[in-house]
């Protein structure tokens, strides 16, 4: 670890050693470059253990003996030394990095799978920013370990052991010397690490909260001038600012008593040895290459001070993200393909619901209870109810982006559950309450579901869907990148393509969830414009959550959902004679003034007007 | 020194790298800064020079203590002697380090926290036009990249540069002073030192950002897929977007690996010239002991020189960048602190309590000269009416509210609320008695009280919740778990749209402003909170003088007067059936946006998105 990349978070984590060990087990299909590091460590720091003795070497049999050639002949040694530790150190760094940077190639790959393959029941569990920090933040510290820290702390443990026994070969009574200062060093450095270095994270909130208040009342600056509530603002920015001031200077004051401590424990050291090294000397138990060498082993028995005190929180660390990587590996699938799922063979469109309840993960209440109902070909269902009565449960049952808990679902007579997902979906056209398109260009995302289309395919989907002449006003026309980096589009634009891409399935099935008043009166009259045009276009059986009445007017059968049972079902003029709850439902949640124009005598139409 | 090596590699490549325009104006004025500090500013100085002496010294004591009391027979009083006066000197090296961290940071702080509340205060009073041009999200990274970059040199950078730096001249010194040839052999090493240094950080640099841009789309993929993954399961598509994925790893994996073979061989170079420099002055230096013109001693001092010469060195390089990042960041907030802000006119009065009365009297604006937004607008408002500002997108609706909310002063023209001429008022007290509630509903991180008092800090928590009933907010506020203690996160995080809207209303209601201003929201929200807000609205509106940038049919229809702009003109007024009878730009609209049937659909797209935006276009080539 060459900086702290991170700063650790307040209290420092227990580490947790099986989720370490399962993170090395990632390594072992690039087991040839670890041990090829491995190596580079062990030939790199055993160099470095050596270049004290040969120190000694030219002091004592060099330059004390006045001798040239050993001086020469030490002093190439010395290079060689070097140079074989810079190229050792070199590999060692450089495989382990590439190593570890596979590994964290094959967790990304893996996560992405499991995250794109998990049951919708995890994802509405998941806020996306979470997800994302475990592809990228947790892995990065999981690498981090592999490739620098777990490296380090072996070389750090070779370097201790291999100076001391160097010492005690040298001179046991120096040695001890050298002992009985380390405990006062790593005594400080457990200071600094347990109360100075958590300080930081303080700053580091406080940091943010300023920032934060910065952030809003950047944003909001409309809203605090409209308020007039500049002197607020500005007060409790004042507040948080002087805080920050005072936190800083507390943990700096911190700083000033530890660190300088820390290299004076290390300098008292150096004069400990000198003083006694020199008594030794001077009564001939030791050289003055022995005693150089001493002081030269000292500054190397520091470096794995410093490392087993820094990597220690980092280890924790990097378990704590190890533990996250792993429980998103390690979460189960609520929809699983049974092992002999047939394919659905081309389907007619009958859909029956028999005996069905089911409930959300972590809910306590049944969405469906007990939800029975029989559909025939071609018939256009709306389902209706108030919001939460478990319309979308219905509806998200019949391509098992959920599994009830009790009863099935059936198509054409297969239960959903005994097919395979990939038969079962794609013989579903879904347009889902938010339109969600990827970056890439008008045309692949029309054939998403179906990447090798023909152009014909696809133009016919757009223009049965209506789209087909706005993509045509782009310059690229279907090659038009969206997204992100290219044009925006409208709501309305969006829900077009949406629809077309659920059309170029050709689909004996859709599925319409439409529950959300979409922006404004423009976009929705399109999209109700569109929605309209594929259900008569597509001559299939279709499930609409209805928000609109001409949905519910072009039905040929409603269901009408309350509180998770089917209270009523008919046509539109059948519920309304019968139900009370569908008058109040029409009444209250339909998108007003939009589908029945009531002629309004003052309007003309421009034709009228230029006549 | 937060841990690890604070002149490493990585660090100096992940400065920014950039310069000041007027490095010499900027680093007078930050110096401004730091002038009533001068007392400790001085003794930070004497106390680095003593602490970098003291590490010269140290050295130079031990290899004195080896030539004249170790070595030709040996003087054990002499070395106690010797090590006591070494054990003053790390002493006083403890002490004048401890002390130089304690007034740095003490002077450091103290100008971070005067920087940081001087930017603070000019956002407070900048003019909305200074963001038009600086977008907010621009604005706020500058700042907090720009204060970070010279706290980060105000903090640790300018007492380990300076300790770097002095203890680098104190070695040079200490060498020289005993021993000449092996002092310029030794020197040799540094520009070598500060040559190689340069070299790969460049390198790294360049093969740094590429790792960068590889993280940041897979990123921006993992993100997408993740928002997506309902409809890539509902197409079958995990598989086919896996590879898409697994190719933007592979670039990253191949970025980093690149990158980090530089990083890789930085340090063992380092160290290999470190060595050999060491090995350099072993070999010189024993040769020169033979030759009789140096002692043992010296040698031995000169390799622990060696050994200290090169975390200064690298230091150095640091030094520059960082000192030229800090430059230019105070450039970038001096530059922010000189904008000239919003000032009221001197003999500016506070605006007497308003009845409602508004005129528009000629009034013209733009915001560049040859661009003019709003073409001589004139109008009245009576007390209590409400003004619906229709209009395709861009015709300067937003403009005309933001002028009587004096966010911007009209360029021709004038406005009068009850026959006073804003402009005379002072802004805060003209503000103060408008309310608003805006598209998106902005509400500050808090509790849900905080936010519907903020207009009226000094609320009861009666006339709190008596707005949020009013405003249809009570009855979700209190389903939540702390009800109006919830804290919000963010920009009124963990509330919907919808819910957003709500308290936004409720605060604009308890605030009891006597003119209203309406932007009406156009993102979506379910049916029912739409009822709700609309009933919300209304009740806001009673008995004010109501501005409204309508979208919705219900409320044109109800206005007291319908402004109809385009190109920045009014082009119609009257009421929504006045104006259906006139069959002009309105009915056109209303007919696209509200009504009209089918045909409309094909012949739509003669140009891009909106479609307000064709049905102007085509009304106006028809004209």
């Amino acid at each position: 670890m060459r900086s702290d990349p991170h700063p650790s978070p307040a209290a420092r984590p227990r580490t947790n050693t099986r989720a370490l060990m399962r993170a090395m087990g990632y390594l072992r299909p690039h087991a040839w470059m670890m041990l090829g590091a491995f190596v580079g460590l062990l030939i790199s720091t055993t160099a470095n253990l050596f270049a004290p003795q040969l120190l000694r070497i030219i002091i004592d049999n060099g330059i004390a003996a006045r001798n040239l050639s050993v001086i020469a002949s030490a002093g190439l040694g010395l290079v060689g030394l070097a140079l074989t530790r810079g190229v050792f150190e070199f590999l060692q760094a450089y495989l382990a990095e590439a190593a570890s940077q596979n590994v964290a190639y094959d967790l990304r790959n893996v996560i992405f799978n499991k995250i794109t393959t998990l049951s919708f029941s995890y994802h509405d569990q998941q806020q996306t920013g979470q997800l994302l920090t475990r592809v990228t933040s947790d892995v990065e510290l999981v690498r981090q370990f592999l490739g620098q820290a777990l490296l380090r702390l072996i070389g750090a443990a070779i370097v201790l052991i291999g100076a001391l026994v160097f010492l005690v070969r040298m001179n046991a009574l120096l040695t001890l010397v050298i002992v009985l200062v380390l405990p006062a060093f790593l005594g400080l450095l457990g200071r600094f690490l347990r109360f100075v270095r958590p300080l930081f994270n303080v700053t580091q909130q406080k940091l943010a909260e300023l920032n934060t208040i910065l952030q809003e009342n950047l944003a909001g600056i409309r809203v605090v001038r409209a308020f007039a509530r500049e002197p607020f603002e500005l007060q409790r920015y004042t507040r948080v600012n002087t805080e920050l001031k005072d936190i800083s200077i507390n943990i700096n004051n911190q700083l000033a008593i530890t660190f300088p401590l820390l290299f004076f424990v290390v300098n008292a050291a150096t004069l400990l040895v000198v003083l006694s090294g020199g008594v030794l000397v001077i009564n001939a138990h030791l050289t003055v290459g022995e005693l150089v060498a001493f002081v030269n082993y000292l500054a190397v028995l520091i470096q794995p001070m410093f490392a087993f005190g820094f990597l220690s929180a980092f280890v924790a660390r990097a378990s704590v993200s190890a533990e996250r990587v792993f429980e998103v590996l390690d979460a189960e699938s609520e929809v699983k393909e049974k092992p002999d799922a047939v394919r659905l063979p081309p389907i007619q469109g009958r859909v029956e619901f028999r005996n069905v309840w089911f409930k959300f993960a972590g809910a306590e209440r049944w969405a469906l209870q007990d939800v029975s109902f029989v559909v025939e070909p071609g018939t256009k269902v709306a389902v209706v109810g108030r919001t939460g009565s478990g319309k979308s449960s219905i509806v998200n049952l019949i391509p098992r982006f959920y599994d009830p808990q009790r009863g099935q679902v059936l198509i054409d007579g297969y239960d959903v559950k005994d097919v395979t997902l990939d038969s079962l979906r794609s013989s579903i056209g879904i347009v889902l309450q938010d339109t969600v398109l990827f970056s890439g260009t008008i045309r692949e995302n029309i054939a998403y579901g179906k990447p090798d289309a023909t152009m014909e395919e696809i133009i016919a989907a757009a223009k049965a869907a209506q789209a087909h002449d706005f993509i045509m006003q782009f310059p690229d026309g279907y090659d038009t990148i969206i997204g992100e980096r290219g044009v925006g589009l409208s709501g309305g634009q969006k829900q077009r393509i949406a629809i077309a891409r659920a059309l170029l399935l050709k689909p004996r099935l859709v599925i319409l969830d439409d529950s959300t008043s979409a922006v404004d009166a423009e976009t929705e009259y399109q999209i109700q414009q569109a929605l309209e045009t594929m259900l008569n276009a597509c001559n299939c059986t279709s499930f609409v959550i209805a928000q609109r009445l001409s949905s519910v007017r072009n039905a040929d059968l409603i269901l009408l959902v309350d509180d998770g049972r089917i209270v009523a079902q008919g046509t539109h003029e059948e519920l309304l004679r019968d139900s009370a709850l569908y008058g109040e439902i029409l009444d209250t949640q339909f998108a007003p003034d939009l589908v029945e124009p009531t002629p309004d005598p003052a309007l003309k139409t421009p034709a009228e007007v230029a006549a | 020194m937060r841990g690890g090596d604070p002149v490493s590699l990585q660090r100096l490549i992940e400065m920014p790298e950039e310069r000041a325009k007027d490095r010499a104006a900027t680093a007078r004025r930050l110096l401004r800064y730091v002038a009533p500090y001068k007392r400790e500013v001085m003794l930070v100085l004497l106390l680095v020079i003593a602490a970098s002496a003291t590490q010269a010294l140290g050295p130079a004591i031990i290899g004195y203590a080896v030539d004249h009391f170790v070595f030709p027979g040996g003087n054990v009083a002499g070395l106690l002697a010797s090590m006591g006066v070494l054990a003053a000197v790390y002493l006083l090296g403890l002490l004048a380090a401890r002390w130089q961290i304690v007034y740095i940071g003490v002077v450091g702080q103290n100008v971070l926290l005067r920087l940081r509340q001087q930017i603070f205060e000019k956002v407070q009073t900048l003019p909305l036009r200074y963001f038009d041009k600086n977008p907010v999200g621009d604005v706020m990274s500058r700042l907090v990249n720009d204060t970070d970059t010279i706290n980060q040199f105000l903090g640790q950078g300018v007492v380990q540069i300076l300790g770097s730096l002095f203890g680098l001249i104190g070695i040079l010194i200490g060498m020289f002073a005993q021993s000449v040839p092996l002092a310029l052999a030794s020197a040799t090493v540094i520009p070598i030192v500060l040559l190689i240094t340069n070299l790969f950080s460049r390198v790294a640099r360049r093969r740094y950002r590429k790792t960068r841009q590889t993280i940041g789309d897979v990123s921006a993929n993992l993100q997408e897929e993740i928002a997506g993954v309902r409809v890539a399961q509902a197409y079958n598509r995990t598989a086919a977007n896996f590879q898409r994925f697994a190719e933007r790893n592979a670039a990253n994996r191949e970025a980093n690996i690149s990158a980090n073979a530089v990083t890789s061989a930085f340090t063992p170079v380092i160290e290999v010239i470190s060595v050999l420099a060491i090995a350099l002055v072993a070999g010189f230096g024993g040769y020169l002991v033979v030759q009789g013109q140096t002692s043992v001693g010296v040698v031995v001092a000169f390799i622990a020189y060696m050994q200290n010469l090169f975390r200064p060195l690298q230091a150095i390089s640091t030094i520059y960048t960082q000192a030229q990042a800090s430059l230019a960041g105070a450039e970038r907030i001096f530059e922010l602190l000189d904008t000239p802000g919003e000032q009221d006119a001197p003999d500016a009065r506070p605006m007497p309590p308003i009845r409602g009365e508004v005129v528009f009297d000629r009034v013209s604006f733009a915001y560049n000269p040859s661009k003019p937004v709003l073409h001589e607008v004139s109008f009245t408002a009576q007390p209590g009416q409400m003004i619906a500002i229709v209009g395709p997108t861009g015709a300067g609706k937003t403009t005309l509210i933001s002028l009587l909310q004096r966010f911007y002063d009209p360029t021709e023209g004038a406005i009068y609320i009850d026959g006073v001429d804003i402009r005379t008022v002072t802004r805060a007290s003209l503000r103060a008695q408008m309310g608003a509630v805006l598209q998106d509903g902005f509400l500050f991180a808090g509790t849900v009280a905080d936010n519907i008092r903020y207009g009226k800090p000094d609320a009861t928590d009666e006339e709190v919740e008596r707005a949020a009933r009013l405003a249809n907010a009570h009855e979700f506020i209190t389903r939540m778990k702390d009800g109006y203690n919830t804290r919000l996160g963010e920009r009124g995080g963990g509330l919907s749209q919808g819910q957003r809207q709500l308290i936004s209303i409720a605060r604009a209601i308890l605030a009891d402003p006597r003119i209203l201003i309406l932007d009406e929201a156009t993102a979506s929200v379910d049916t029912y909170t739409e009822s709700l807000i609309q009933r919300a609205l209304e009740q806001l509106m009673r008995g004010r003088t109501t501005f409204v940038i309508a979208h919705r049919l219900s409320t044109v229809r109800r206005a007291d007067l319908i402004l109809v702009l385009e190109g920045g003109r009014i082009v119609e007024r009257g009421t929504h059936a006045e104006l259906l009878a006139r069959g002009g730009l309105y009915a056109e609209l209303y007919r696209r946006q509200f009504r009209d049937p089918l045909p409309a659909l094909r012949r739509e797209g003669e140009r891009v998105p909106a479609f307000v935006d064709n049905g102007a276009a085509r009304v106006m080539s028809r004209n």
